[in-house]
């Protein structure tokens, strides 16, 4: 990117604007759709048009009935995925700080090996690796247990390469010449110098680390037969395909209103943490 | 929408579920060593009954609907053994969950809801265990032929079937009334039908199919086509026996004149389609019932049953659908597992099954005055046990699945699929199925032929 200055008041420009007019309509009406159908019964969302209110307003009584369908198994879901993304997510962030700090900052053999590794391991998506991690689970007894979804999300190559870029940049080395000099130990420099620095690329990495936790879906369905431990993704889809075949019982309405339950919070934490995600986004483009 | 993508994700499921039962079958052909099942009690009919008196603890995965009701009935009768019942999914979900701990060699349930298409694929590899150990094939004459054949692979017995889905034609008689249509006893007259609905008004349709391999293959066992046949490690695949073709004929003109809906089966819009009359018929198995009365409030009323039309005017029909209850190698105490099995299917669990909508595949209740002449509110007061019960009666015989049905179920729309897309005469997209399943079923180590 170029380093000159942008002017402070850039021209408007009417076509830009109305493509990002035409971007705003396409990503809201899918949100529209799925909070309009949630007002609606099962018989009023087979009879009513898509993209408006049906003949009852259901909301609630979707709402109650989600939450309280199977014995509230929904409300376990919840929790089994507030599980996941608190502790897959946050510990997949704290590593991913630490060891892309460290490689950052740290001169020493295979360092260059490491990255080479680390880009492979970016493009390999975990859906490819999901079967294999099966298998090796269960070798371990560790499938159908909680262990089976939190140990693979710890994992996060793209949060862990994010962070090397950022704290190349973000943590001067003087800074830590001085801290040494100063008389305080590798850890402590860590933990109070470099993690405030590094504060907006941690935020950046963990949402979206929270991001991919909470919408895991393929490694949830291999590793656990058990409901009870089913996060939201694979325990909606389950509720969906009842739908199917010999016996099948729809539930579309619960479907529906499960599906805005499960993206509520995410779209409260993009919308408190959007200040650190942006700025941590640029990290890395600018070269001060 | 959303079924597309799902439809997207269940294809990849079961490509990997594919590729696990291929690593599965070489295993098995490595020599069969033994799956987790130790020092097993002597197999007889009375170790099943001595099992069930001992109790022990055993795990069940279903998503049929009553299993719930059907495994309290059960405690409560032999209070000794305790059954953990599983949802772990509906079909697909459940067979790759299913093969993938069949592959690593642990953490199987005992007893698994398998459908009679998907059987052999399991059966066939030695993943379940052969009942007749335990007497279960003198229950012969208890089940309808078709169903009988469907829970057998090779010379052996892998479950009790559960239920069956003897093909019938389900149709809106509100609709038909109004465009003045007969119902349709042969196929000639059913496209005749189709044609006259679609001219009287563009927006309704005699059916829906956006190429679904259950239905298609349902369709062909009705015309009489035998495409696949298993003996061994041999496999034969012939897509374009006269069977299929006659059916390709028929099916042919609806789906190049644009008579039939382009709806996804089990959508939110096919149910909706059901409904309000957009949809005029569907060719399905008798336990349809069930779904409409529960889940097609709309149609109550407006929709009744007859028996499948046919090539000849003679009555003939398929199974379309249905499932069997097995038991599986890994399960450490086999003869629980299958005296299970035999209450769920052949004792006490018929009745709570029947109760939740289900069709039966046991003759004794398919004779059964009360369930035969039962009338139905929904169907305008119709008789359907009458017609459906015969429909149970007339099914060809002799049809087989692959013992890879599930991979071929899964890349149907990729080959056949396109077809209907197209609105283009489907022969050449059913030799490009063969095609692609000849492949696969040498590359998993069958000798496969088409």
């Amino acid at each position: 990117m170029s380093t000159t200055t942008s002017p402070l008041r850039p021209r408007r420009s009417p076509l830009l604007t109305g493509l990002m007019l035409l971007y705003l309509v396409y990503t809201l009406v899918p949100l529209l759709w799925l909070f309009l159908s949630a007002t609606k019964t099962q018989d009023d969302l087979l009879s009513s048009p898509g993209l408006w209110f049906g003949k009852s307003f259901a909301l609630f009584g979707n709402i109650s009935d989600t939450l309280t369908y199977n014995d509230g198994i929904f409300l376990r879901w919840l929790g089994n995925t507030l599980l996941y993304v608190v502790v897959g997510a946050g510990g997949a962030t704290l590593l991913a700080t630490a060891a892309g700090y460290g490689l950052a900052k740290y001169r020493f053999a295979g360092r260059r090996a490491v990255f080479a590794v680390l880009l492979g391991a970016v493009a390999v998506p975990g859906t490819a690796l999901a079967v294999p991690t099966f298998l090796m689970f269960s070798n371990l007894g560790l499938t159908n247990t909680v262990w089976a979804i939190i140990i693979p999300s710890l994992v996060s190559p793209f949060g862990l390469y994010l962070m090397w870029v950022y704290a190349t940049d973000a943590v001067p080395h003087d800074l830590l010449e001085a801290a040494r000099i100063d008389g305080a130990g590798e850890i402590r420099i860590f933990f109070t110098v470099a993690l405030r620095l590094l504060a907006p690329g941690i935020v950046t990495v963990l949402l979206f680390a929270v991001v991919s936790t909470w919408n895991n879906y393929f490694l949830p369905l291999i590793m656990l037969s058990k409901p009870n431990l089913y996060p939201l993704t694979v325990g909606l889809t389950q509720w969906s395909n009842q739908a199917t075949g010999v016996g099948a019982r729809p539930i579309y309405n619960l479907v529906i209103t499960g599906s805005l339950l499960t993206i509520v919070p995410l779209v409260v934490a993009f919308l408190l943490l959007q200040r650190f995600w942006q700025s941590g986004l640029s990290a890395g483009s600018v070269k001060q | 929408m959303k079924t597309t993508h799902r439809r997207g994700l269940r294809r990849l499921v079961v490509a990997t579920a594919a590729v696990t039962a291929a690593s599965l079958l070489l295993a098995a052909c490595g020599g069969s060593d033994d799956s987790g099942g130790g020092d097993q009690p002597q197999a007889s009919p009375d170790a099943v009954n001595a099992a069930l008196e001992k109790g022990g603890t055993i795990t069940y995965w279903s998503w049929t609907p009553s299993a719930e009701a059907q495994v309290k009935a059960f405690e409560k009768e032999y209070p000794n053994v305790k059954v953990n019942y599983v949802n772990a999914g509906t079909g697909n979900d459940q067979y790759t969950k299913l093969q993938n701990v069949i592959k690593a060699g642990s953490g199987a349930p005992d007893v698994a809801q398998i459908e009679y298409q998907a059987l052999p694929q399991f059966a066939l590899p030695g993943s379940l265990v052969d009942l007749r150990q335990y007497g279960f094939d003198t229950f012969a004459s208890a089940y309808t032929p078709s169903t009988w054949t469907a829970v057998h692979a090779g010379d052996g017995l892998f479950g009790l079937p559960q239920d069956s889905g003897p093909m019938a034609l389900f149709y809106n008689k509100e609709v038909f009334d109004k465009y003045g249509i007969a119902i349709p006893k042969t196929w000639d007259e059913y496209v005749a039908a189709a044609k006259k609905l679609h001219a009287a008004d563009p927006k309704k349709f005699i059916t829906n199919d956006t190429g679904d391999a259950g239905f298609a293959t349902s369709m062909i066992w009705q015309a009489g086509g035998k495409p696949f046949s298993t003996n061994g490690k041999a496999v034969t695949i012939n897509l374009a026996d006269a069977g299929t073709q006659k059916w390709t004929g028929v099916w042919n003109q609806l789906v190049t004149g644009g008579l039939v809906a382009s709806i996804p089966g089990w959508s939110d819009e096919w149910f909706k389609a059901l409904g309000d009359g957009t949809i005029a018929t569907l060719a399905i198995g008798a336990w349809m019932p069930g779904v409409l009365e529960s889940s097609v409030k709309g149609g109550t009323g407006k929709w009744r049953v007859a028996p499948l039309p046919t090539y000849d005017g003679q009555p003939a029909t398929a199974e379309n659908g249905g499932s069997t209850q097995s038991v599986l190698k890994q399960s450490a105490n086999p003869a629980l597992a299958a005296g299970f099995v035999r209450w769920l299917n052949h004792d006490g669990g018929v009745k709570p099954f029947l109760e939740s909508g289900g069709f039966p595949s046991t003759t004794a209740d398919l004779k059964d005055p009360a369930f035969v002449d039962k009338k139905s509110p929904y169907f305008g007061g119709q008789q359907i046990n009458q017609v459906l019960t015969g429909a149970a009666g007339s099914v060809v015989k002799d049809w087989s699945y692959l013992p890879f049905q599930l991979y071929a179920n899964s890349i149907f729309g990729d080959t056949v699929g396109k077809a209907y897309q197209s609105k283009s005469d489907l022969n050449p997209g059913l030799k490009a199925w063969q095609d692609a399943l000849v492949s696969y079923g040498n590359q998993q180590g069958f000798q496969t032929n088409g």
